[in-house]
């Protein structure tokens, strides 16, 4: 089936192409560029082109391939890089050198290193549709091989090591089976049910941990300004969360900064099995000069990878960085197909999306039974640091937890700056009872403590401002020292240092200590002793 | 490939510098077209849009003077090019790649489109090597590597041009001072300048002892080549630093300049306007060129960015510096109040950042008490700067003995260290005063 393109406009061509259907992937133009039919009209089509359409020609064939885009699941996957279309970049590297180039297929099987194939089934065997046929080894995750359409005789099977290209069985002579199978990007993936039991996905970074507890299937954003350690707080929970599998999407964000961490991810060890830590993660690279319409589908591509992992039964964390840029790419694609706009020039449809992807996690019962987890956290990049920008709001009406980054506490370094007082975990009445119940039963305790001692902090920082710290009552500055020291000491934490990853153990004890002391300075003081050391503020 | 020549004559509309032409046969997005006007003369322009045979082309010259009768777009079929060769050393063209420098055009080696390819996220190396500004305030306390894009925050008024010409005369790389090979280059793009600004910023080329190209685009040349001045200078500086193994500064002044360029085309074509103005996808106009900044593993060689950007309003939320900010890796932001204090460079170190200082400093990269210094400097001066505004209110009489110390402190740091005038400071000689002040004032051991 073949046509031709009658119209380019940024990332959008119009094609004529009789008998194309919506969503079906297209291959455009003589240098064979990837695209997606995204409206249909009486004359034409309109393609949404996944590669820069630069150099592109009118009149240039296309051809629909019938399938839909889709995402290639499977062993293999984990310790790589992709970009938004699920194309290896190491592979891209080796084929076309280190800048890219346009209209690159993808490999047969995105899979890479070494997998083992363990038959359940022997040659001769009779297996009906849906039955296992054995399970694909990577690393620690079994990855089960299933007759998919109609059961046979198995013809032919292998065993152990194999290549992931090839077909692992054959049934009735004709029907291969392989370890990968395609999977429509944009389609959620079935599961059994939703469970509503939420328990602890544990951080690392204390201010969350204690905080605003994150729960496994639950979702988070936290929105900042510029220069607020995004990032850099993003990476950090991708190294430290207390999950199996980490997805991590740089979407429209910086080359370098992909550099850095995949760098850093390939020394660093997991620090809860000490496999390295590239070993549980998947990289979705698709940087702020990467095409546009790739980066819109980065973020499917993304979550249809998590939830194949978590129908393994994995508990599976999303970061995606960032989710405004996301946007921006809907809104060019949006603007470009001349919709009408909405809010600031984002297509109407921006906050039904975006709920429908928050959707996508949670606490699954599998159609196997087991139990898996999706988490999503997303950083969000509002213009100007303002809050009140259609990306922030549209993922307030649908989020699980929000720590918002403030500019002030990043220009004076007080990193993670992660605002105490605007922040909110909307998990955290189920998630705090199970730290009372693992970690300590006054965990909850000394939370209501901590958050009292900020909030009396706030009311006396205005007096000190213009008393000065000396006109303070001394029952006041206990409460200035004691509140600067959870600020300095806890809530602030080194990204570069060992303090970059503290379990939830090591948080009860540090937070204890400080408040612990705090007590006995008030009860040393309301017994009337005046003791000078733990009235310094510390700065 | 196409036989025969591609020329049209049916002009429909010509508004500013787009040009509607109907019944075209065959044309690409991007292709580079020449307009030829009534009187025989020539210009340049590129493909922006297609819709069946209707094409829409943006004119890179000026276009007064055309009409829809005997006007001609000849369509060239092939994409926006850069001519490249290491005789383009030393060269200055204007914002269309043509020489002002009164030599003739060079022979190119090769070709390459402007507008780049992106460089694959897991070819990149990561950015750890210094280059040093000889400003303090830079190099010590937001030190800028090999690689990486860190703008300079400006607002009307201030130095903004001095620091850049300070930079262009005195940016070194540490390889360089050892070998004092040819290791580095600058590629100066001046986007918009004024005849005044030109000249000085002529007498400084003149005067740099590294090799330069440089791109100048004045505020009475045509708009458009603002948009192609800056991908020209970045393509350049991809063929030098990858071609030729060599380290590129690229500065490029002002990018506000820049994306009023692209707001004023964007209008023409009657986009709908985002915030200000400024179209919906600046955020991945400013991309394309920002991310162009880089170094590849396994390869000598880096593109390393330095953009000037004027806040308009002295607002760092405008889209300008917002976007800006959010692309580059970090900001050097400069403070009115400093400036009019007499200190140059007047940057304001506090809203100031390099991201990728932390792998670019302490032993082996610069000195093992960098991060130490830089911070100690940061910590004590963000208090001295509190207590300022505490001053303000309760007097200095009112305040501690520590409190005052930290005045005097933020006071000296300003006068001694961020204040430097026209010298120029190595990395040691940055550290060596910081050390020596914060000794002075006690704040770290001997």
């Amino acid at each position: 089936m073949s046509g031709r393109i009658t119209g380019i406009s940024g990332p959008t061509v119009s094609v004529h192409l009789p008998g194309l259907r919506l969503y079906e992937r297209v291959t455009v133009g003589n240098a064979r560029l990837m695209g997606e039919v995204v409206r249909l009209e009486q004359q034409r089509a309109i393609v949404q082109v996944y590669e820069s359409t630069r150099g592109l020609g009118i009149g240039e064939p296309v051809e629909g391939t019938g399938t839909q885009l889709t995402v290639r699941l499977g062993p293999g996957l984990l310790g790589q890089t992709f970009d938004g279309l699920q194309r290896p970049l190491e592979w891209l590297l080796r084929a076309d050198g280190p800048f890219m180039q346009t209209g690159r297929e993808s490999p047969v099987c995105p899979a890479s290193g070494t997998l083992r194939f363990q038959p359940l089934k022997k040659r001769g065997e009779e297996v009906r549709a849906g039955e296992m046929l054995g399970y694909v080894e990577e690393g620690t995750f079994r990855h089960p091989v299933v007759t998919v359409e109609k059961g046979g005789t198995v013809s032919e099977i292998l065993e152990g090591e194999f290549d992931p290209a090839a077909p692992l069985a054959r049934i009735d002579d004709v029907t291969e089976i392989s370890s990968f199978h395609d999977w429509p990007v944009r389609l959620p993936r079935p599961y059994g049910r939703k469970q509503t039991i939420f328990s602890p996905l544990v951080t690392g970074q204390r201010c969350i941990d204690f905080l605003f507890p994150l729960a496994r299937g639950g979702t988070a954003i936290f929105p900042g300004g510029f220069g607020t350690g995004k990032t850099v707080l993003e990476q950090s929970i991708a190294k430290f969360a207390e999950v199996d599998v980490v997805v991590y999407v740089g979407c429209g964000e910086r080359g370098n900064e992909m550099a850095e961490m995949l760098e850093e991810f390939s020394t660093l060890a997991d620090p809860y099995s000490d496999r390295p830590l590239m070993d549980r993660t998947i990289v979705i690279a698709n940087t702020s000069n990467m095409p546009v319409a790739a980066r819109e589908a980065s973020i499917f591509t993304a979550v249809a990878m998590a939830e194949y992992y978590r129908d393994l039964g994995c508990n599976v964390l999303l970061l995606a960085d960032s989710l405004s840029r996301w946007a921006e790419a809907l809104r060019e694609i949006s603007s470009a197909l001349e919709e009408m706009p909405g809010e600031e020039g984002y297509p109407t449809y921006l906050a039904s999306r975006m709920a429908e992807f928050f959707a996508r996690a949670g606490v699954v019962e599998t159609l196997d039974g087991k139990v898996g987890s999706l988490t999503l956290m997303l950083s969000v990049s509002p213009p100007g640091g303002d809050f009140t920008e259609p990306v922030t709001q549209a993922c307030l009406r649908t989020t699980g937890s929000f720590f918002m980054l403030d500019t002030a506490l990043a220009h004076r370094r007080h990193f993670p700056a992660i605002d105490w007082f605007q922040s909110f975990s909307l998990y955290e009445d189920s998630v705090v009872s199970s730290f009372d119940a693992d970690i300590s039963p006054d965990w909850s305790e000394l939370r209501r403590e901590t958050r009292t001692l900020l909030q009396h902090e706030e009311r006396l920082r205005e007096v000190a401002e213009i008393v000065g710290t000396e006109g303070l009552q001394d029952s006041d500055r206990l409460v200035m020292s004691a509140a600067g020291e959870i600020r300095q000491r806890f809530l602030a934490q080194n990204a570069y240092t060992e303090d970059a990853f503290s379990p939830p153990r090591q948080t009860y004890d540090a937070i204890r200590e400080i408040l612990v002391r705090h007590r006995d300075a008030t009860r040393r003081l309301e017994e009337g002793h005046l003791p000078d050391e733990s009235l310094k503020i510390p700065t | 490939m196409r036989l025969s020549e591609h020329s049209f004559s049916t002009l429909v509309s010509v508004q500013g510098p787009l040009i509607f032409v109907e019944r075209v046969i065959e044309a690409r997005m991007g292709e580079v077209v020449a307009i030829v006007f009534p009187d025989g003369s020539e210009t340049e322009g590129e493909v922006l849009k297609i819709q069946d045979d209707t094409v829409l082309i943006q004119t890179f010259g000026d276009s007064r003077g055309l009409d829809m009768d005997h006007s001609r777009v000849v369509f060239t079929d092939v994409i926006k090019q850069a001519p490249l060769s290491i005789d383009i050393l030393g060269r200055a063209f204007d914002g269309s790649f043509r020489p002002i420098d009164d030599i003739p055009m060079f022979v190119p080696d090769e070709w390459a489109p402007v507008s780049g390819r992106p460089l694959n996220p897991v070819a990149r190396a990561r950015p750890q090597e210094l280059i040093e500004t000889g400003f303090s305030t830079i190099d010590g306390l937001n030190t800028l590597v090999k690689g990486q894009k860190l703008p300079i925050f400006s607002v009307a008024g201030l130095p903004s041009k001095e620091i850049a010409a300070g930079i262009l005369e005195n940016a070194r790389t540490p390889a360089q001072v050892s070998r004092s090979g040819q290791a580095f280059v600058v590629v100066f793009v001046a986007l918009g300048l004024t005849h005044h600004e030109y000249a000085f910023y002529r007498d400084t080329l003149d005067r740099l002892r590294t090799h330069f190209v440089a791109f100048i685009n004045l505020a009475k040349d045509p708009v458009v080549e603002r948009l192609l001045a800056p991908r020209f200078g970045l393509t350049v500086a991809e063929y030098l630093a990858f071609e030729h193994g060599l380290d590129t500064l690229v500065v490029i002044t002002d990018m506000t300049n820049y994306c009023d360029a692209l707001r004023e085309v964007s209008t023409a074509r009657e986009e709908l306007p985002g915030r200000r103005g400024y179209p919906g996808y600046m955020y991945s106009d400013l991309a394309s060129i920002y991310e162009r900044a880089g170094r590849i593993k396994g390869q000598a060689g880096s593109v390393t960015l330095l953009p000037v950007v004027t806040m308009p309003e002295d607002d760092i939320t405008h889209p300008i510096p917002d976007l800006t900010g959010y692309i580059t890796e970090g900001q050097i932001v400069l403070g009115r109040e400093l400036h009019q204090r007499g200190i140059f460079p007047p940057v304001d170190v506090l809203p100031s950042l390099s991201r990728l200082m932390q792998r670019g400093i302490g032993e082996g990269r610069t000195r093992g008490d960098h991060r130490e210094i830089a911070n100690a400097l940061y910590t004590h001066y963000a208090k001295g700067r509190d207590v300022r505004r505490l001053e303000a209110i309760v007097g200095r009489e009112g305040m501690s003995d520590t409190d005052k110390t930290m005045l005097d402190f933020a006071d000296a740091f300003e006068k001694e260290i961020v204040h430097q005038g026209r010298e120029r400071r190595d990395i040691n000689e940055t550290l060596d005063r910081s050390r020596a002040l914060l000794v002075r004032f006690g704040l770290v051991q001997q």
